[in-house]
């Protein structure tokens, strides 16, 4: 059984001129001990999708559909169970560890308090379970780190940092949100290979959130790419990133960069730019982007079903070899 | 000569409570009308503000900068001297870059030399196409345009002053892929077209690759490499610029797991002995801990500051060069 299954999850945010959907009927499966990737560009619902199933979406805003995890229903649990549940058996890494971790509060404080709180151990039981998990995610000296302050830790390590009060109590499920946007390639490669053995090592499964294609084939196991808040294509990282069916992922992935590519060929670029939430485009949301349209993508919104190993939402399908 | 030149650069900063902070320490680059240099490294290590220097916007305290032959002087209370106005700067962030209540179209036009009104807006409509916006974008604000659209506006700015060098601070950073590819192309293509130099920083290597002709790896104040970007990509001679090219993650689906280099840029208030990437590399021996390498030009327009790498020799791969080298010591 999946540890987080989610279905037809929308959402709809309040804006000064109305409701705005953002997500727009989303399903994925998690499954333990692995890593699912989703990638998309800004604006398509990645972010807010996540919130949504911990309750942190702004006042007034709605939810609909279902997120099972480990069998209880996410969407609609009262406020306390699902604070009990996030921060023990989920728990959340976002993209700016300079600010998801607070500057007037040592590093041990902010780990002990958040184990006191969940596990109950008192407090010496709860430094010693901080040293470890310092231990855990490669700080040097931790016993030092304990004392130290944020702003003594350059980006890497307070990334380092608050991926550790995340794993404080032993997760099942950790969601990063873009970890590794505001760091450094060398850095960056140093967190990535740190959740790749952490969710080894722990049985941790990882919904990782990223604008960058690259990073999703490092340690995705599968993938699903949003555009304008839908899935438009899913499934193993194998199969959609080397044989990419849906116009759209085949686009994203034209645009970048290769470092294997030949020559100097100039990248291929997507026209136009990605529509922004409340003026998604009517149909298939990428059709005034996509050069393989037909009259129906202009009316008829393409589901998402299932295509052999994945899940496409492309009717047309014209990239089937 | 080329356009652009900076010689042994030195920039200083004062660290609040004392003490000086050298960001960079003598680094050198040329800029030529027609190519786009890349210059990366991780951040703190320097690139910005030699990037700031080059055109004037900080004090240099040794070496020289000089655009067009005459030397770039550092921007004061006075107007900016007439001859730089053919260096032009587009800075990292186009949110806050550009004025949100003027229009597109008057931003741009601060910088055009018309005769009249009309040739103004001529003039505007042009450089407006130019960078891929549309003729109407000029009756527009800045909050109307997203973020890669706004880079191009500030990249029209800069060309209305018909300028033979260009220095970009981070311009692709904060975009999304698509919005990268175009603006990455669009450089390309406005150096080939316009005869353009441009300076290119990012810490993103693989987008350098696409846009760079050339690229300069900087690290810790100083240049450890410079060459042709092709080739400095596919046999780096520096151990940094190898660990930079390794740290690069692979889009290609195959669950590459890129490369991490260990430790992080020192304070540049106390930089290590001897070869300043010393303490992070995987083939430091003796030497590199006393005394430091020059950069030195190896064959086909490289150069590197490594003891791995021999003067006039080409490039050698590090790990190779290193395993030959503890083998003669050991049977020494």
């Amino acid at each position: 059984m999946s540890l987080l299954a989610v279905e037809g999850l929308r959402v709809r945010l309040p804006t000064p001129g109305g409701p705005v959907t953002v997500v727009d009927g989303v399903d994925y499966e998690v499954e333990p001990a692995q890593v699912f990737g989703i990638a998309g560009e800004s604006g398509s619902g990645k972010t807010v999708s996540m919130l949504a199933l911990l309750g942190l979406l702004p006042e007034r805003s709605s939810v609909e559909g279902s997120a099972s995890f480990g069998g209880r229903e996410l969407l609609g649990m009262p406020r306390k169970q699902l604070r009990e549940v996030s921060g023990r058996e989920l728990s959340m890494v976002f993209q700016d560890p300079f600010t998801s971790l607070h500057p007037m509060l040592s590093v041990g404080q902010q780990l002990t308090e958040h184990i006191r709180l969940h596990l109950g151990l008192d407090r010496r039981s709860a430094e010693k379970r901080a040293v470890e998990l310092l231990a855990d995610v490669r700080i040097p000296a931790p016993e030092a780190a304990l004392r130290a302050f944020p702003h003594q830790f350059s980006g890497g390590m307070r990334q380092r940092i608050a991926i550790a009060i995340a794993l404080a109590c032993r997760p099942k499920l950790l969601i990063a949100d873009e970890p590794t946007t505001a760091l450094d390639v060398t850095v960056q490669a140093g967190i990535l290979r740190l959740l790749d053995r952490l969710r080894h090592e722990h049985e941790l499964a990882v919904v990782l959130i990223t604008h960058d294609v690259g990073v999703l084939s490092s340690i995705a196991d599968t993938v699903s790419i949003f555009y304008a808040g839908r899935v438009v294509e899913s499934g193993a990282r194998d199969a959609v990133l080397q044989s990419p069916r849906h116009p759209y992922t085949r686009a994203l992935l034209d645009a970048l960069p290769h470092p294997e590519a030949a020559k100097e060929k100039p990248l291929v670029a997507i026209g136009g730019a990605p529509p922004t939430p409340g003026q998604i485009p009517p149909g298939c949301a990428f059709h005034p982007r996509c050069r393989y349209a037909v009259d129906s993508c202009r009316s008829e919104v393409p589901p998402l079903v299932r295509v052999g190993e994945r899940r496409l939402a492309c009717p047309v399908d014209p990239l089937h070899a | 000569m080329s356009a652009l030149e900076l010689r042994d650069v030195v920039v200083d900063y004062e660290r609040r409570g004392g003490g000086l902070v050298r960001a960079v320490a003598g680094a050198s680059l040329d800029v030529d009308r027609g190519r786009v240099v890349g210059l990366v490294g991780e951040s703190g290590c320097g690139k910005s503000t030699l990037a700031r220097a080059a055109v004037g916007l900080v004090a240099t305290t040794g070496g020289s900068v000089v655009f067009e032959g005459a030397p770039v002087s550092t921007l004061t209370r006075r107007a900016r001297p007439r001859s730089l106005v053919r260096l032009q700067l587009v800075f990292q962030n186009p949110y806050s870059s550009l004025n949100p209540r003027r229009t597109i179209g008057s931003q741009i036009g601060d910088g055009v030399d018309a005769s009249s009104r009309a040739a103004r807006t001529a003039r505007v409509k042009e450089l407006c196409e130019l960078v891929g916006l549309p003729a109407a974008a000029a009756t527009r604000f800045p909050h109307e345009f997203s973020g890669g659209q706004r880079q191009r506006v500030a990249i029209a700015r800069a060309l209305a002053a018909k300028p033979s060098v260009i220095v970009l601070d981070e311009p692709l950073a904060s975009l999304d892929a698509s919005a990268q590819a175009q603006l990455a192309n669009l450089l390309r293509a406005l150096s080939r077209e316009l005869g353009l130099g441009l300076l290119l920083i990012s810490h993103d290597l693989a987008i350098v690759r696409h846009v760079a002709d050339t690229v300069s790896v900087m690290y810790l104040g100083t240049m450890v490499e410079t060459g042709p970007t092709l080739p400095l990509w596919t046999s780096p001679a520096h151990p940094y610029s190898e660990a930079l090219i390794a740290a690069v993650p692979r889009p290609d689906g195959r669950g590459f797991l890129p490369e991490s280099l260990p430790g992080e840029v020192p304070d540049p208030a106390r930089p290590p002995s001897g070869c300043r990437f010393h303490p992070r590399c995987p083939y430091a021996f003796d030497r590199c801990r006393t005394e430091e390498p020059a950069l030195v030009t190896l064959a086909d327009g490289r150069a590197a500051a490594c003891w791995l790498q021999a003067e006039g020799s080409p490039p050698a791969p590090p790990a190779e060069r290193a395993a030959n080298l503890s083998a003669k010591s050991t049977v020494e």
